[in-house]
């Protein structure tokens, strides 16, 4: 669990983070969004004190970060940055084994975990372990980078707008591979982005922030039916609110008993999948289906409906 | 970064000189021509072989001590401490470079007395430049985010110099040292004045006796000397900079 309390940073006569606080739970994925400026690479940057703060105080699991030297509290913390930062003259493999280097494991360890992460992101090792950051796409580079930032085994992940530099398609790639590689580690994220989508997509928790404050603290649902005044209504305004509901919650949440005509869904789709299926096919009802095949009630329109609404 | 001479005029200028240092004789129907009154055609006042590798060893020990002094203090320049010194070092570092290399001679002389030592001082100051701006350049250009990564992933500020920085920094900076190198093969026969054994005492023998042989002897061995260094460290600086992947960038 992290937890900021009043943490501010002052850079001369500017407040870029102004008495912010927020906890993270241990496990989930926090996002950071906000515009330009708004102190977000500020606040996460404090986190691993790669800028210290000016006031207030910073826990991780309880312990002051204030209480190790940064360095030490830095080898425990995976980070990642836009444009991925890898080392242009190390190969792939000695990319990943930066931290556990550092670490002093022995070499065998090493080779081993690289293989590990190469393979957890499918990447074959024998084809990529020797090879250069200038001989990837940009994809492979930035999931080296994820690599390299868990190569520790750390519990936190910061992630500086880690996908900003990808295009849309290998975009939606890397947050697919980032929510099932934070599942599967049970590891905590806090995620830097501009972009509103994208933490909506993402986040267990999302923080909004503007002008180095801290406006809302919110699960993605609630910032969306209940944005605070001002600024976050205004930045949640921009995305297509319904759908975006629709999008956080399974078929499985609305399914109703009965049956219906048509081509399964299956009862993990989310919702705006279902409506989706709905248009498309034509109908006001199809079947649910659970995992193993069997049908197991139907889900409508009305329903879908009712739930889209619940914002307004 | 274009190759300055290919394979094999590279071998020729190789056996031009090996011929001129150990087999001048075979030279004279072509200097014949530069001498009058019948005087030495070739070089006879001691051995070029030994003359040359004291000219090298000139250059080398200034090179070394060269390049240790101002990769020093390029590296300090660009610290956060020592970021204030950064506009008085380059003027010092300007002053060795403009400071003509025989008024160092004629001021250290009194001090170390004759021989290697004035040599060393004028070679080491006016070869400074070059390697000191290659530093600060090369070092100023590894982008920022590789540092930042570095810093992230918790190296240490001298574990991100040795690891990182200088080794991204060092095509750059071979660069440089390559420039310095080949200017000091040239200034470093202007030791022979003050009694430092290299190939500037062919030369001032020539001027000497008025012998237009032996300045063009001791003149062509400096030369293809200078040629030769020069493509040989920019094999080097590829070699390096084709590792650390900054020709592919380049070159896309
Ligand atoms: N090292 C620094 N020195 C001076 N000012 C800084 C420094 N770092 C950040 N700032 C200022 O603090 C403010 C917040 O910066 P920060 O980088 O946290 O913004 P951000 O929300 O991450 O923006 P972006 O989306 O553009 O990355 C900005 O106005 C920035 O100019
Ligand atoms: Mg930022």
């Amino acid at each position: 669990m992290i937890e900021l309390e009043h943490v501010s940073r002052r850079f001369g006569d500017q407040l870029a983070v102004d008495d912010v606080s927020f906890s993270v739970e241990r496990g989930t994925i926090t996002v950071i969004v906000g515009t330009s400026g708004s102190g977000k690479s500020t606040t996460l940057r404090m986190i691993n004190r790669l800028i210290e703060p000016s006031a207030g105080t910073i826990r991780i699991d309880g312990k002051d970060t204030a209480s190790v030297s940064g360095e030490v509290l830095r080898r425990g913390i995976g980070y990642v940055i836009q444009g991925n930062g890898l080392f242009p003259h190390w190969t792939v493999a000695r990319n990943i084994a930066t931290v556990p280097t550092l670490l002093g494991w022995d070499s065998s360890r090493i080779a081993k975990r690289v293989d590990e992460l190469l393979t957890l992101f499918s990447m074959k090792p024998e084809e990529f372990a020797q090879k250069f950051p200038h001989q990837l796409s940009g994809g492979e580079q930035q999931r080296v980078g994820v690599a390299r930032a868990l190569a520790a085994e750390p519990g936190l992940l910061l992630m500086d707008e880690p996908f900003g530099a990808l295009d849309p398609i290998i975009r939606a790639k890397a947050q697919e591979d980032l929510l099932a590689v934070q599942q599967r580690l049970g590891i905590t994220v806090v995620l830097v982005t501009h972009d509103m989508e994208e933490a909506i997509h993402l986040g267990h928790r999302i923080a909004v922030m503007d002008g180095g404050r801290l406006l809302q603290y919110a699960p993605p649902a609630e910032i969306l039916a209940r944005p605070a005044h001002g600024f976050v209504e205004k930045l949640v305004n921009g995305v297509d609110r319904p759908f975006r509901l629709l999008s956080l919650a399974p078929v499985s949440s609305i399914v109703e008993p009965g049956t219906a005509e048509g081509p399964p869904i299956a009862a993990t789709a989310t919702l705006r999948d279902a409506l989706s299926e709905l248009l498309w096919h034509q109908r006001d009802a199809l079947p649910v289906a659970s995992a193993d095949g069997t049908l197991v009630g139907r889900v409508s329109l009305a329903a879908l409906r009712a739930h889209a609404g619940a914002a307004a | 970064m274009s190759r300055i001479i290919g394979p094999l005029a590279r071998l020729a200028t190789l056996a031009l000189l090996l011929a001129l240092i150990l087999k001048p004789d075979w030279f004279v129907p072509v200097l014949k021509p530069f001498t009058e009154n019948g005087a030495p055609v070739i070089y006879n006042q001691g051995s070029l072989l030994s003359l040359t590798l004291y000219h090298l060893g000139l250059v080398a020990i200034a090179s070394l001590i060269g390049t240790a002094l101002a990769l020093v203090m390029g590296v300090f320049v660009t610290r956060k401490v020592g970021a204030e010194f950064l506009p008085l070092s380059r003027s010092l570092v300007n002053i060795g470079q403009t400071f003509p290399p025989v008024a160092v001679l004629a001021l250290a002389v009194p001090v170390v007395g004759f021989g290697l030592k004035p040599t060393l001082i004028a070679l080491v100051l006016y070869g400074l430049l070059p390697i000191f701006e290659n530093t600060i350049t090369g070092l100023k250009e590894v982008p920022a985010n590789v540092v930042e990564a570095a810093r992230g992933m918790g190296l240490n500020p001298t574990q991100q110099l040795f690891r990182v920085e200088l080794p991204l920094a060092l095509p750059v900076i071979l660069a440089g040292i390559r420039l310095s190198v080949v200017i000091n093969m040239g200034t470093a026969t202007i030791g022979s004045t003050v009694a430092a054994k290299g190939l500037g005492e062919v030369i001032i023998a020539g001027l000497l006796t008025s012998n237009t042989s032996f300045i063009l002897q001791g003149g062509i061995i400096v030369a293809l000397l200078a040629v030769l260094i020069y493509d040989a460290l920019s094999i080097l600086e590829r070699r390096v900079a084709r590792r650390t992947g900054r020709l592919a960038e380049v070159a896309g």
